[in-house]
């Protein structure tokens, strides 16, 4: 195309601007030097996981190497760990931690999407913000004052109200547990609301939808995966969980067959347990397996919640 | 044959060529072989309905593709002699090649600290230089008398038209050799953007400008020569002048101009 017909290089004579194209600078240098920097810093993540990871499974290699029978310990009923012949079936503990952090998100999730919803969509101001800091302070309560609140708090409470003979049971873990989770779940949430557009609430706003409607049929269907990540993450927290269930359960080794038995859990029985078994013995590596056993149910966790993040965000 | 303009013997080389460039995002092709040139100190108008492959084009020149992980690009593209893929500063190249997208960025400085962004990261220091830039590249977006009392408010806060204009002021402060407009007055009022577009045609004296417009007749005021781009193909480039006498030599591109597209 003659409209097109000129030399597609340049002549000897180059404009004098153009040597920057060709010289790496102090920027360049700089930022090739930040981008390793920073690269470490990432990468610092993956090797303390599998470092943590590789310290766990080693306490326990030789048990799982040589006498683990893994249907027994996943699906039997006694944890008998002190007792001769000792018995190590781990059912109990997982049913008690199944059990409580279900209850814990059956309190946690209408909690924590009121306040996300509440402080994120109608408050507005100073309500708004004095709201966003005691949900942070809550967020910040040591574990072992939800513990101290669950033995002297809700124990007497439970009983009272339920006219039942154990005050320390899933239903006074869960609740504990759920008050524990609610403030980081409504965080995670309303930082998914907030990352809705608002151009969207006006869009619906302009149609004379009422902010409730807004909120149900635009905000939190956007907002889905972000709350769907909160639970998770939620379940996570409640899940790895140790003193304040331990306070708070009873610290039963049965499993638990009512809201008000008493129950142990993965976490808390390794923490009771751990200082007294013999360093090496079976008792001590199992309690390392049912580490694990943690590890890889977080670790499951998470995925999900950063799959369902991420598989939404690909749709959109 | 269509020859525009003065001899090409006598013309200076290119300072932007493009051969056989193709981009795709994943299987999606968004451009398919194209070949165009910019020459110094020209005005090269882009047309064409949405889905052509104009914004894609104008990402390629700016070497976006690093930043868009499936954006893949293929054929030549030369600016300043060099092969775009093997230039050793990347970034000495971006801030060679200014961009204005059509939705305005105000950065969350102030209006003079958006203005000044790029010559501070350049190294310029000295107050007086930096508040020559400002006030030079204020006035040529047509902004200068708006602002200049509230330099040191934010620049995210000013009007859509207004934003618009602190982009483009932002992209003069590098003196950029190549400024790419990606249809720039979609956020600005018809008076408002004949300003813009006297700067621009003064600014021709400095640099080469590659417009892509929704406007034809934007194309037609600017552009020395103009492209038309449908479906990820560059249909013809031809002398604009030529183009909007009848001289246009495929039926696709009369259509276009005459309004039946459908």
């Amino acid at each position: 195309m003659a409209a097109n017909a000129y030399p597609p290089t340049a002549p000897p004579g180059q404009p004098a601007w153009a040597a920057a194209l060709d010289t790496r600078n102090s920027a360049w240098w700089q930022d090739l030097v930040m981008r390793v920097v920073v690269m470490a810093g990432g990468i610092s993540a993956i090797l303390f996981i599998v470092a943590i990871f590789g310290f766990i499974a080693s306490q326990g290699i030789e048990f799982i190497v040589h006498r683990l029978d893994l249907g027994a310990l996943l699906t039997g009923v006694r944890w008998e760990p002190t007792v001769e012949p000792p018995s190590y079936g781990a059912l109990p503990l997982i049913a008690g931690t199944a059990f409580i952090t279900l209850v814990a998100m059956a309190i946690a999730v209408p909690l924590a999407f009121g306040a996300a919803v509440y402080v994120g969509e109608f408050a507005r101001g100073k309500q708004r913000e004095w709201l966003k800091i005691g949900i942070e302070l809550l967020a910040a309560i040591p574990s072992v004052v939800w513990g101290v609140i669950g033995l002297h708090v809700m124990k007497p409470v439970i009983q009272d109200l339920f006219g039942v003979q154990v005050g320390l049971n899933v239903l006074n873990a869960g609740i504990i547990l759920g008050l524990m989770a609610a403030p980081i779940m409504a965080t995670i949430a309303e930082d998914a609301l907030k990352a809705v557009p608002d151009t969207y609430r006006e869009a619906a706003e302009s149609l004379g939808a009422t902010k409730w409607q807004v909120v149900w049929k635009v905000v939190l269907p956007h907002a889905r995966p972000g709350l769907s990540a909160a639970v998770l993450l939620g379940i996570g927290r409640a899940f790895g969980e140790t003193i304040a269930v331990l306070m708070a359960s009873g610290h039963r080794l049965m499993i638990p067959e009512s809201i008000f038995d008493s129950a142990a859990t993965l976490t808390a029985t390794i923490a009771a347990e751990l200082g007294e078994a013999a360093v090496g013995g079976d008792h001590y590596q199992v309690l390392f397996v049912l580490g694990m056993l943690l590890f890889v149910i977080t670790f499951a966790i998470n995925l999900t919640a950063d799959w369902i993040v991420r598989g939404r965000r690909r749709q959109a | 044959m269509v020859t525009a303009g003065p001899s090409p013997v006598a013309a200076p080389p290119a300072l932007l060529t493009v051969r056989n460039l193709s981009i795709r995002y994943g299987d999606k092709v968004a451009l398919q072989g194209v070949d165009l040139d910019v020459r110094p100190n020209e005005i090269v108008g882009i047309i064409g309905p949405a889905n052509a492959g104009k914004t894609s084009f104008l990402r390629a020149l700016n070497r976006m593709d690093a930043l868009v992980p499936e954006m893949q690009v293929d054929g030549t593209i030369t600016f300043a002699g060099r092969d775009l893929r093997d230039v050793r500063n990347l970034y000495a190249l971006r801030s060679r090649i200014g961009v204005v997208f059509p939705l305005p960025v105000g950065l969350p400085l102030s209006i003079y600290d958006n203005v000044a962004l790029a010559p501070r990261l350049r190294g310029v220091k000295a107050r007086s230089e930096l508040d020559g830039i400002v006030e030079r590249s204020l006035r040529r977006a047509a902004l200068w008398d708006e602002v200049k009392d509230r330099l040191k408010s934010l620049g995210s806060l000013l009007s859509g038209g207004q934003q618009q204009r602190l982009t483009i002021a932002r992209a003069l402060s590098q003196e950029p050799e190549l400024l790419l407009l990606d249809e720039f007055s979609i956020a600005i009022d018809p008076v408002t953007t004949m300003r813009i577009e006297e700067v621009l045609k003064e600014l021709r004296q400095e640099l080469s400008i590659v417009l892509v417009t929704n406007l034809v007749q934007q194309a037609r005021r600017l552009a020395a020569r103009t492209a038309f781009f449908l479906g990820g193909r560059c249909v013809e480039i031809i002398a604009t002048e030529l183009l909007f006498s009848g001289g246009a030599k495929d039926q696709r591109t009369i259509d276009y101009l005459e309004g039946r597209f459908g």
